[in-house]
């Protein structure tokens, strides 16, 4: 660790640790006009491509451009492939709570999790009970937040099962990295990531129902322009080559999904939605949306289309349910987690409600069902004011509350405007279930460009980095 | 008891619907208390989808209209056997956990009055008796009177009227029943209901409490009875709407007229 109490990934006790060599000189070699010129030239970049939404569906200015940082976070081949294993792993443990809780519920029935904190969950879906998806598998696409805070120490923050976004920013970092600086993809051996809109396919077209005897027909269905992962979504659709869809451009007839062309109706096989479970068909979910297919449920049920990610995986990225985690490895599994979890105190718990408390300035309280880094507490770099404020809520509705020690983010060399300093970072890495477990060596790196934040969101000043697998 | 049902819904539409897709729990599932001797489920012009069992045992088919379509007749008929299981729903394959019928909907969610009537069965230790109480209460509460509510009226707001129809009195007991801790749902179906020589619809509505070590038990506090051979069960769900027999929508101009003619007749053994 630095002297500062947090680890820096590019210098350890005053040496550059390995996979950072090669950038040492590369910075050392760029006077700052350059610097300036290719900053410039980066955000032109990402303005013509259009690239301005906000990640993870933050809110704030849809036009808004997330600011690039262009020093890129670097991975060995060995921390690589020791995170491959865990993240993997918890995509595994994910999907086999998500078919058990829909099934007989082992898990609960051996009082491994409570049966409270499942069943009457909101994200938790009554209708698809007793439904198995295609291959088994309920979340296709697993998002897992990871921070670090030492050479071999790494904590997940959360998972995401439904519909992670940001994977957009991890292709579009790397094109224009490599765009802007093809000397260091030379000097370099750095894995690809470009492979992932079609592993993403094929991951798709593997769980298409057993009905379709074909290749399937993969679409993209999307809320629509207004939704600020617009342009995510229709980046994956052109990439992966599948057409683009809107909830009025699918329809249901008889058993099975299709889609409105110009040469006619086409059947579906799998649909990759961006559409929040409560607004895709209206006959089983909210009678008022307008954005989903009426009748799809009915259809999927039955097995004749697939929904990726499966309705009702939500239930096993709640934060309440994430402190399990643990346990379904070891349950389903039958492993030891190889990435651990931040200890968390659940507010809900009234030792735990103590405990929070009474140690306010040293804790993260987020709240169960927060995001984006909105309705949160960092106590250490608070005011007395907000944490008595903070103090209030919590005391007014504790069970909407969870609490986690502030974790020692590591750091990782960022251009600043005097030159270079260490901002602290996380990573998110999209981890793909189908027929495989595949996982694109990379991710997406948020950065809190703000001096000393450890609060990486884009709507709370953070920016992201390509992020760099080593190859052996 | 054999019972017989003819149960026609027709849709007319002003101006022709683009297509019509409906999500039907019309068919009864054969459990104890009830076994299905013939079913059949038609809709005129429509395209079967495909049919399945849920979670909570009920069957499921979806149906589609291809427009233009002006006029559309869904027709159920069917012969059922039925015996007096004490309203307890025995012999039912489900796989929904119980738990998840304590979560509040729109329809059922709790205000004062209702944790006030839900309070009155503090006393009562056994959850057979506490489920009475509440059916009995909900009897008390609600009158009979048709017409005083529409399908939109929630449980809160037909307390506090104090009139209505099956549909309110299954909603009051529901949102009560979870207030006191125990998880309830809503039932739809038949009931041969001209024996008594009262007037009722026969397409019918009742609430379902879960009671630890019995399982389901049928409470209908319109009939101040538990269900019996009477009966015929549907399907279930978390509230009225979650429950309907027939959920539909028409893409179109909008526009529609609705007739429902239900016939429930016991057969002379």
């Amino acid at each position: 660790m630095a002297a500062n109490g947090y680890f820096n990934e590019m210098f350890e006790k005053g040496r550059v640790r390995p996979p950072y060599r090669q950038l040492e000189d590369w910075t050392r070699s760029m006077p700052a006009e350059l610097r300036e010129m290719k900053q410039a030239e980066a955000e032109a970049l990402f303005r013509r491509i259009g690239i301005t939404f906000a990640v993870y569906g933050e809110g704030g200015d849809p036009d808004r451009l997330i600011p690039f940082d262009m020093f890129p976070r670097v991975f060995t081949a060995r921390e690589w492939a020791r995170l491959e294993r865990g993240i993997k792993q918890r995509a595994r443990a994910l999907n086999a709570f998500l078919v058990d809780v829909y099934g007989r519920g082992e898990i609960v029935r051996a009082g491994r999790i409570p049966g409270r904190l499942v069943y009457r969950n909101a994200a938790y879906e009554k209708a698809v009970v007793g439904f198995v998806p295609p291959k088994g598998v309920y979340s296709h696409v697993v998002g897992i937040d990871l921070v670090r805070t030492g050479p071999d120490e790494f904590f997940v923050l959360e998972d995401n099962c439904r519909t992670p976004s940001g994977v957009s920013y991890m292709l579009e970092n790397r094109e224009i990295m490599m765009r802007m600086f093809p000397e260091l993809f030379r000097e370099n051996r750095i894995e690809p990531v470009d492979s992932y809109p079609e592993k993403l396919r094929r991951t798709l077209a593997s769980v298409a129902p057993a009905k379709c005897e074909r290749d399937p027909t993969v679409v993209l269905l999307t809320p629509g322009h207004f939704n600020s992962a617009y342009y995510e979504h229709s980046f994956l659709a052109d990439l992966m080559g599948v057409e683009l869809v809107e909830g009025a451009d699918l329809f249901v007839e008889g058993e099975y999904v299709y889609m409105r062309t110009t040469e006619g109706p086409k059947r579906v096989d799998v649909i990759y939605r961006r559409i929040d479970d409560a607004f895709i068909d209206p006959l089983c979910f909210r009678p008022d949306s307008m954005l989903g297919v009426p009748g799809l449920m009915d259809v999927y049920r039955s097995g004749g289309v697939t929904i990726c990610s499966a309705p009702g995986a939500g239930v096993a990225d709640d934060k309440a349910v994430y402190t399990y985690v643990p346990e379904m490895i070891r349950f389903y599994l039958g492993e030891e987690p190889l990435l651990n979890n931040v200890p968390t105190w659940q507010c809900a718990k009234a030792d735990d409600l103590a405990h929070v408390l009474a140690h306010l300035p040293d804790l993260v309280v987020k709240e169960v069902h927060g995001s984006g880094g909105y309705g949160m507490l960092v106590g250490p770099k608070s005011s007395s004011e907000q944490i008595a404020a903070f103090r209030a809520r919590i005391e007014a509705d504790p069970g909407n509350y969870i609490a986690q020690p502030t974790l020692a983010l590591s750091t990782t060399p960022t251009f600043v405007n005097e030159g270079i300093a260490p901002r602290h970072v996380d990573l998110r890495p999209y981890c793909l279930v189908g027929e495989r477990v595949e996982l694109v060596p990379g991710g997406l790196t948020r950065v809190a460009l703000t001096e000393g934040s450890l609060v990486v969101n884009s709507s709370q000043g953070g920016g992201v980095k390509d992020t760099w697998v080593l190859a052996e | 008891m054999i019972l017989t049902v003819d149960h026609v819904t027709c849709y007319r539409y002003v101006r022709p619907a683009r297509a019509l897709v409906q999500s039907h729990r019309l068919m009864p599932s054969s459990c104890a208390g009830q076994r299905v001797v013939d079913w059949t489920v038609t809709v005129s012009d429509g395209i079967a989808g495909g049919a399945f069992r849920d979670g909570a045992g009920d069957w499921i088919q979806g149906w589609t209209v291809p427009g233009p379509v002006s006029e559309v007749t869904v027709s159920v008929k069917g012969t059922v056997e039925t015996s007096d299981q004490a309203g307890v729903l025995r012999g039912h394959r489900e796989l929904t956990p119980a738990e998840c019928y304590l979560q509040s909907t729109t329809a059922t969610k709790p205000d004062s009055a209702l944790a006030a009537l839900a309070g009155q069965g503090q006393a009562v230790a056994e959850p057979l008796d506490l489920a009475h109480l509440l059916s009995d209460l909900v009897a008390d509460a609600i009158q009979y009177q048709p017409g005083a509510t529409t399908p939109a009226t929630t449980a809160a707001e037909a307390l506090a009227l104090g009139r209505g129809v099956c549909q309110d009195h299954a909603h009051v007991l529901i949102a009560a029943a979870r207030l006191a801790g125990l998880p309830a749902r809503y039932v739809s179906g038949y009931l041969f209901a001209t024996a008594d020589g009262r007037d009722h619809d026969a397409a019918h509505a009742w609430a379902e409490v879960h009671v630890r070590g019995l399982g389901w038990v049928g409470f209908d506090p319109a009939n101040r009875c538990c269900p019996d051979d009477r009966y015929i069960r549907l399907g279930s769900g978390l509230d009225a709407q979650d429950a309907a027999p027939i959920r539909g929508i028409a893409r179109g101009p909008g526009g529609e007229r609705l007739e429902v003619q239900v016939a429930v007749q016991a057969v002379q053994q």
